[in-house]
């Protein structure tokens, strides 16, 4: 399952992350690691992008990025 | 012992108050650069230490220090190349796990560091508590708490200070890279052979760097170590091997790695509440970022942004003006005298040179004004939530969610600056999006486009003003976005595009201290870059504007004339008691006697005072005050015949003027550019007119006004100008309003856009293709009106639902990351 399946008010743990580069290594500094915990908050007025509570603090991300992130319930 | 120097560097993650940290530690004494060669700022500061005085400077604030953005390359280079004797990491208290990953890093970088706990209050409010005493022993650096909003903890970090210089060990903790290990010490033993790398840069985080596969680090690599090759052979097997042993990229388990251990740290020293308690923040975002109202709110803010800074501000200006007039009467004063029919070379210059500035000084309330509210807006933490609710909107037109106050700067409705605006673009982190927002930025109706776009809807569209104004008001988003995004598909595709990613911190109540001290401190650096600039640009107008000058031929014509009305003059004081007391020298005189009296009472509305003044012309003398106060018969029957002088030397001033401009240097490009303005409906008169706005836009309608003189039939602008083009029509103003809306930046914003872009080239793209575009356009409004027939009217709206659609059609096309999302999903399909 990927970040930008779940809908708003769902929690999870990310297990990995499937990209690398700019947007990955960005990812990862943001504190997008294996075994954070995520809590979709809520989409933006025009859905995208969607903000996530990470592991204490509140991020937002597009969609397109979300979807490299992946999860389990 | 005498006194020392110490170089202390601000490090930390953005959002942890760094800034609130540097002013309690700094104070007043800051100074505001940049970077070499770069665009970001630089500010340092200073204070003292008993007998040591420490230089402070504050680092971009970054999430990490790898070698991807600009900010961490900055903060990184310095680390390593201005050898701070300490680091400053500052990490916001609430939100200890992810500032640690910071930390780490620069523990790496085996720089002397004092963690500093800032924004205490906010966790004690969470009810989270941090055991400082273990997170000291875990990392084995000192770890000081402090409250720098309230100014709690100034003395706690001085002392951390001196205590890391004292007892600097190395003796901190080191990241256990686990199956990495072996990979590093390898590369380290490589390393240290060369003797100039491994004294200069900490060896084992330059291992760590490379195996990380950082791009910076490589190219540093292959400029110093004497066998680069060689190491690179070797740091592309141990990265190709370790994602064999490990099954995970050494990049990514180094990130993984950092993260678990920052984990493992905090469940050790932070002890959280029960329940994660819904703070006043996340309430508040419930609303502000909700779908209906947030967008609501937005809209609210914004207006009452606008309404501030331009409305009041403008009353402001206004209220202002009289200390910028009284610089301008100053300068009349100190100057030579006038002329008869010209002024001498230093006043006319010096008089345009102090009018141009003080033209930019009037702005000034209104800067203050607005950038104020920028920083209550970035203080409050509102920025990343406008950037939030409006991202997907702007992403369809290669803009970025935070291209909206650009935007609004540069005057998104009616009144801003581009200069604000295109300074303002500095926080988009998407070089693409950040590029193709400088370069519309000029196309929004600043403030100085307004006098203009007034003169023309007075002069032509005078019945339907209201409907006018709005059509020049929002048309220029409708041709703006479409173009944002031709131009992000085209010029600026190879452009880096950054991921959005974006912090959404806690909202912070912003202090006044705080606001005033970034607005001041913009402003200063605004006053600096532009006034100058102004001056000498102003200087460079004067002369493109009146020389070569009048031919000797035109010139004896107009003396011929001054001679005539002056002798008129003379005769008729030979008739009257003051005969003889007035020859033809002196008659300049009694004209300008009767202007400086006309300036004394100006704003002089208090009967005792205008008595006082007016005994004071007469004590100057007697006869000159008969005449201008027409005393007695003798003295109005002057005061007739001087009026008659008066008229003439006005009249010919006026003529004198238009002439020279016309055969001047800038008059003589218009005309040479006629053949290809004519399509767009601009005669030559016009053509000046829009060379002039160069310099300044405000220029546009000073020189039609003295072109078609102003200053002395008591006809406003528009008024002389409907008399002095009987051939134009709406269509024509409308062509104009449509060029002046897309003219290129002005001087001051040009150099904005240099300095923003880093690059000569973007500045003159943007001054090439907005000239371009707007004569396109405008040649396509009015050659394009003229074929169908249409009136001003008409084709206003035509051209307005033409722009309508291709914004709307612009938004329909995918972006690149778009298309590639599409089609990574039509695989998946398959």
């Amino acid at each position: 399952m990927t970040l930008d399946e779940l809908k708003p008010g769902t929690r999870c743990v990310m297990t990995d992350l499937t990209t690398g580069g700019a947007l990955g290594q960005r990812l990862m500094d943001l504190g997008f690691y294996p075994g954070a915990e995520i809590e979709i908050v809520r989409n933006a007025p025009l859905v995208d992008p969607v903000e996530l509570h990470l592991d204490g603090y509140h991020v937002s991300i597009r969609h397109n990025e979300a979807k490299h992130i992946e999860v389990e319930g | 012992m005498g006194s020392k120097h110490l170089l202390v560097a601000l490090a930390g993650q953005p959002n942890c108050g760094k800034s609130t940290v540097f002013n309690m530690l700094t104070g007043a004494r800051q100074h505001v650069a940049n970077y070499p060669g770069v665009t970001v700022e630089k500010k340092t500061g200073a204070f003292s230490m008993g007998e040591t005085r420490v230089e402070l400077v504050d680092l971009p604030g970054t999430y990490s220090l790898t070698s991807y953005s600009l900010e961490e390359r900055v903060a990184r280079d310095f680390l390593l190349g201005d050898n701070p004797g300490v680091v400053i990491d500052v990490a916001d208290a609430s939100n200890l796990k992810r500032n640690l990953y910071l930390t780490l890093q620069l523990l790496e970088m085996e720089v002397p560091t004092v963690l500093n706990l800032n924004m205490m209050d906010v966790a004690d409010r969470r009810g989270q508590t941090v055991d400082m005493v273990k997170l000291e022993e875990m990392l084995g650096i000192p770890v000081v708490p402090t409250i720098a909003k309230q100014g709690k903890g100034r003395e706690g970090l001085q002392q951390a200070i001196e205590r890391v210089l004292a007892d600097n060990d190395g003796n901190h903790l080191k990241v256990d890279y686990g199956k990495m290990e072996p990979y590093i010490d390898a590369l380290q033993g490589l390393l240290a052979e060369d003797p100039v790398l491994s004294v200069q840069y900490p060896v084992r985080w330059f291992a760590i760097k490379l195996l990380e596969g950082d791009s910076e680090a490589e190219t540093l690599l292959m400029k110093t170590h004497p066998d680069a090759e060689r190491v690179m052979e070797k740091v592309r097997g141990s990265r190709e091997r370790f994602h064999e042993d490990a099954g995970n990229a050494a990049e990514r388990h180094i990130a993984f790695t950092r993260h678990g251990l920052c984990a493992r740290i905090c469940k050790a020293v932070v002890a959280m509440p029960e329940e994660r308690r819904r703070n006043l923040s996340d309430m508040a975002d419930k609303y502000v970022c909700h779908r209906v109202f947030g967008p609501i709110i937005l809209v609210a803010i914004l207006l009452v942004l606008y309404q501030i800074s331009i409305v009041f501000g403008g009353w402001l200006a206004q209220k202002v003006w009289p200390v910028w007039g009284s610089l301008e009467t100053f300068a009349s004063d100190v100057l030579p005298q006038a002329g008869f029919m010209t002024d001498p070379l230093l006043r006319a210059l010096g008089e345009w040179v102090v009018k141009s500035t003080t033209a930019i000084l009037n702005y000034l309330p209104i800067f203050l004004l607005l950038f104020s509210l920028i920083a209550i807006l970035e203080d409050s933490g509102y920025m990343p939530r406008m950037a939030f609710i409006l991202d997907r909107l702007f992403r369809r037109f290669g803009l970025h969610g935070q291209s909206t106050l650009p935007m609004i700067l540069g005057g998104v409705y009616v009144g801003g600056c581009a200069i604000p605006g295109v300074m303002a673009t500095k926080a988009i982190p998407d070089e693409r999006a950040r590029l193709a927002t400088i370069l519309i930025i000029p196309m929004m109706n600043c403030l100085a486009k307004v006098p203009l776009y007034l003169i023309l809807i007075g002069a032509y569209f005078a019945d339907v003003g209201g409907l006018a104004m709005f059509f020049i008001a929002t048309v220029t988003l409708f041709m703006a976005l479409p173009i944002a995004k031709l131009l992000s598909m085209t010029v600026l595709k190879k452009r880096e595009s950054a991921p959005f990613i974006m912090e959404m911190p806690p909202y912070h109540l912003p202090t006044v201290s705080g606001i005033l001290r970034r607005a001041l401190e913009r402003i200063w650096l605004f006053m600096k870059k532009i006034i100058t600039v102004v001056a000498a640009v102003a200087t460079v107008v004067f002369v493109l504007i009146n020389f070569p000058g009048l031919p000797e031929k035109r010139q004896a014509h107009y003396e011929q004339q001054r001679d005539k009305a002056v002798k008129a003059f003379v005769q008729e004081v030979e008739k009257t008691q003051y005969a003889g007391q007035i020859g033809t020298n002196q008659v300049l005189e009694v004209i300008l006697f009767n202007e400086a009296l006309k300036q004394a009472k100006v704003g002089v509305k208090d009967k005792e005072k205008s008595a006082a003044i007016n005994s004071e012309f007469e004590a100057r003398n007697l006869v000159y005050y008969a005449v201008v106060k027409r005393v007695g018969a003798d003295g109005k029957k002057l005061n007739k015949a001087l009026r008659k002088v008066i008229k003439v030397r006005k009249k010919i001033r006026r003529e004198i003027r238009a002439e020279r401009f016309e055969s001047s240097f800038l008059g003589t490009m218009g005309r040479a550019l006629e053949p290809v303005t004519q399509w767009a409906g601009f005669n030559w008169r016009i053509n000046i007119a829009l060379l002039s706005a160069f310099a300044a836009k405000e220029n546009s309608a000073a020189t039609l006004g003295s072109i078609y003189g102003i200053d002395d039939s008591g006809q406003s602008v528009q008024e002389s100008m409907k008399a002095g083009e009987a051939g134009f029509t709406p269509l024509h103003a409308l062509a104009l309003m449509l060029f002046m809306a897309l003219y290129p930046p002005c001087v001051p914003t040009s150099i904005m856009v240099r300095h923003q872009s880093n690059s000569t080239k973007w500045m003159l793209f943007s001054i090439g293709y907005q000239t371009f575009l707007g004569l396109f356009v405008a040649s396509l409004v009015f050659t394009g009106g003229s074929l169908l027939g249409l009136t001003g009217f008409q084709a206003m709206w035509a051209f307005y639902g033409l722009c309508v659609a291709a914004t709307l059609i612009m938004a329909m096309i995918p972006t690149p990351e778009e298309k590639a999302a599409k089609s990574l999903a039509a695989n998946e399909s398959y």
